[in-house]
């Protein structure tokens, strides 16, 4: 391999039964290949460092079109893999020096990427949104009581504004408490649960707050009722949004007390 | 199978979202949180910059761009 390109790693499976890459294609559109070592395969594309190298990447992913492209081929090749066999993704954007880095990885953390996959074996991740109103989680502000001693325009005001204030507090927290309730339940059918940072609202395209941005690693076998508690707590009001199945993205982490 | 509310049932019985259908901010999420981070012999990681907030703030750019 040559110094101007690198080996770049999308997901980790066990060697067995792991489907053939023949066909795949990954970021910049370049063949996936697979590396196998100590009973282990990693699916992996060379990628030129002039695209992938530190510094490219830092405008790179300031630029739309090529974070879509490249986020969207990612994850194609887990998803390959994934809906086959027990996959570990990794996180977007790994590039090794070259493919005998990657053969290296395999062998030393080879017990940690067995665990990682015992984990995540016959389970499968759900997202699930909740999106509150919060014109509707809100009171309505508390009616202006007129003729009320000393008022006069300016204390009028900021006494509605007080009340706009706490009236929306009270529904932040009520939105939260409910986030909350929603989150521990799913998380009760579920092996793990894990709460993302929620979607900023010009990303999301709604208006409506984004009170829960959970991920749900669950049993194959729990499936259905994993589902039925979701359509279950969206009769209890605001309106929860499922996405899945996805491979373990958000479960995916080796032992080493760092990073979830 | 049938469910009592047809949706989630719905979304489950569909299977996996072709990738082009699934939503690029739910993917970040995922693809810029999760997955695991290996340390080593790394040319570099993307757990190395703050780039989460990086492409957010290309993603609210472009989204303003059109508007």
């Amino acid at each position: 391999m040559t110094a101007d390109a690198g080996t770049y790693l999308y997901v980790v499976a066990r060697d067995s039964g792991a489907p053939s890459p023949e066909g795949l294609s990954g970021v910049a559109g370049a063949p996936v290949r697979a590396i196998t070592r100590s009973g282990l395969v990693a699916y992996v594309s060379t990628v030129p460092l002039a695209e992938f190298g530190e510094e490219p990447l830092q405008r790179s992913m300031e630029d739309l079109d090529w974070l879509d492209a490249t986020a969207r081929a990612h994850h194609h090749v887990v998803e390959a893999v994934a809906v086959a066999v027990p996959a570990v993704p990794v996180r977007l954007v790994t590039v090794y020096s070259g493919d005998e880095q990657v053969s290296g990885l395999l062998e030393e953390r080879h017990d940690d990427f067995c665990q990682a996959l015992d984990r995540i074996t016959g389970r499968q991740e759900w997202g699930v949104k909740v999106y509150a109103d919060p014109a509707e989680q809100a009171e309505p502000a508390a009616a202006q009581e007129s003729g009320g001693a000393a008022t006069g325009p300016g204390a009028a005001y900021l006494r509605k504004r007080q009340a706009g204030l706490r009236s929306r507090e009270e529904a932040w927290r009520r939105a939260s408490a409910r986030a909350e309730r929603v989150h521990d339940r799913l998380a009760s059918v579920a092996v793990a649960g894990r709460r993302h940072r929620a979607q900023d609202p010009q990303l999301s395209g709604r208006k409506e707050w984004m009170i829960l941005n959970g991920a749900y690693l669950v049993d194959e076998e729990r499936r259905a009722e994993f589902v039925r508690t979701v359509d279950e707590l969206r009769g209890e009001g605001g309106e929860l949004e499922l996405t899945g199945p996805w491979a373990p993205y958000s479960f995916a982490a080796l032992d080493e007390g760092g990073e979830p | 199978m049938t469910y009592p509310e047809p949706r989630g049932a719905m979304l489950a019985e569909e299977g996996r979202l072709p990738a082009e259908r699934v939503a690029l901010v739910d993917l970040l999420d995922r693809l810029l949180a999760g997955g695991v981070v290996v340390s080593g012999d790394l040319v570099l990681s993307i757990a190395d910059i703050d780039l989460v907030r990086i492409s957010i703030h290309a993603l609210i750019t472009s989204i303003r761009d059109d508007e």
